[in-house]
């Protein structure tokens, strides 16, 4: 059987079908007056332990919602369910081969779950990784990245596909710096050389610091709702 | 390590707009700023193909360079490598103008 090639001119983003979803989740968001926030690091940086120093903080103030990806197990949502809020966890392993990030597919499934009406600011706690979740839009209102101090200087300039696309950066275990021989000021330059003037706030999830000035962010986000 | 994510939305891509045909060819840009390795995204694209109109098919990847234009003294330039910095004025300021592509331009399919 005699076959043709044909030329098929498309010119699609590789992204737009994620795009289009994540815009629905936004509007979805949007229309329960939910404030939304796309947290990601590299793993073991410190998103739940943050995250439970925030919750702690922000009781009977804000309600917080936390939508909560891994790969496997629902280990951060078990330390998270003592708060008694809304919490889904969604994990990424039934994906292909075990996504290594949210998308906002995924995502979707989540919000699902949630009383939406109810939570002034949903947290989506992303897969620990430094790479993938930051090409993929969730729905999200603001990315805000947590990174720890013992991860070194030189990241931004490694990875600035992420730092660059965040709106804040939770520079966290701050409290191990006298045991490091990590450069603070170094690494504040390398994070100004890809994201200039980026909002940074010093934290540190053992000692409690700089989570004040963290909560104090999240609530002037209602402010410009 | 996000090639292989990518290669699944660019065979998603690929095989939505060949609709039903066999699908022998892929032309795509990628932009320098995505940070992404040609050969792994052409390796992760093989492998999930497997199966599908796709099989078999060649990626072909455009590499483009990264341009941007500095806020501050309004010079467009050529961006190597990273941190991004205008070679006018040494910012660190810029609109990115290209370089974020990552786009499916066209197929090759087979009419039976």
């Amino acid at each position: 059987m005699h076959r043709t090639a044909v030329k098929k001119v498309v010119l699609e983003n590789v992204l737009d079908a994620n795009d289009t979803l994540a815009r629905r989740n936004r509007e979805e968001l949007d229309r329960a007056g939910t404030y939304t926030i796309n947290m990601m690091s590299s793993p073991g940086a410190g998103k739940t332990a943050l995250l439970e120093r925030t919750l702690e903080r922000l009781r009977g103030k804000l309600c917080l919602g936390v939508l909560e990806g891994d790969v496997q197990t629902t280990l951060d949502a078990d330390r998270l369910a003592r708060f008694h809020i809304p919490l889904v966890q969604v994990n990424t392993d039934p994906g292909f081969g075990g996504e290594c990030h949210l998308d906002a597919n995924m995502v979707r499934s989540g919000l699902n779950e949630l009383p939406l009406d109810d939570i002034d600011i949903l947290i989506i706690e992303n897969v620990g990784n430094l790479v993938c979740p930051a090409e993929f839009r969730v729905g999200e209102d603001a990315r805000v990245m947590v990174y720890s101090v013992t991860e070194g200087e030189e990241k931004p300039l490694k990875y600035p596909l992420m730092f660059r696309s965040a709106d804040l950066i939770l520079v966290n275990k701050v409290d191990l710096l006298e045991h490091l021989e990590f450069d603070l000021e170094r690494f504040l330059g390398n994070l100004d050389a890809v994201n200039p003037g980026v909002r940074r706030v010093l934290t540190s999830a053992r000692t409690g610091k700089g989570v004040d000035e963290w909560c104090d962010w999240l609530g002037q986000r209602l402010e410009n709702v | 390590m996000h090639e292989l994510s990518i290669a699944e939305s660019v065979l998603r891509v690929a095989v939505r707009q060949a609709d039903g045909r066999k699908v022998t060819r892929v032309q795509m840009r990628v932009g320098y700023l995505r940070q992404v390795v040609p050969s792994s995204l052409v390796f992760g694209f093989g492998l999930l193909a497997e199966g599908t109109p796709a099989e078999g098919a060649e990626l072909e990847i455009e590499q483009v360079p990264a341009e941007g234009r500095c806020r501050g003294c309004g010079v467009e330039s050529r961006l190597g490598n990273f941190p991004l910095q205008c070679p006018g004025c040494e910012s660190f300021d810029l609109e990115i103008l290209k370089g974020e592509e990552l786009m499916v331009d066209s197929l090759e399919l087979e009419e039976a």
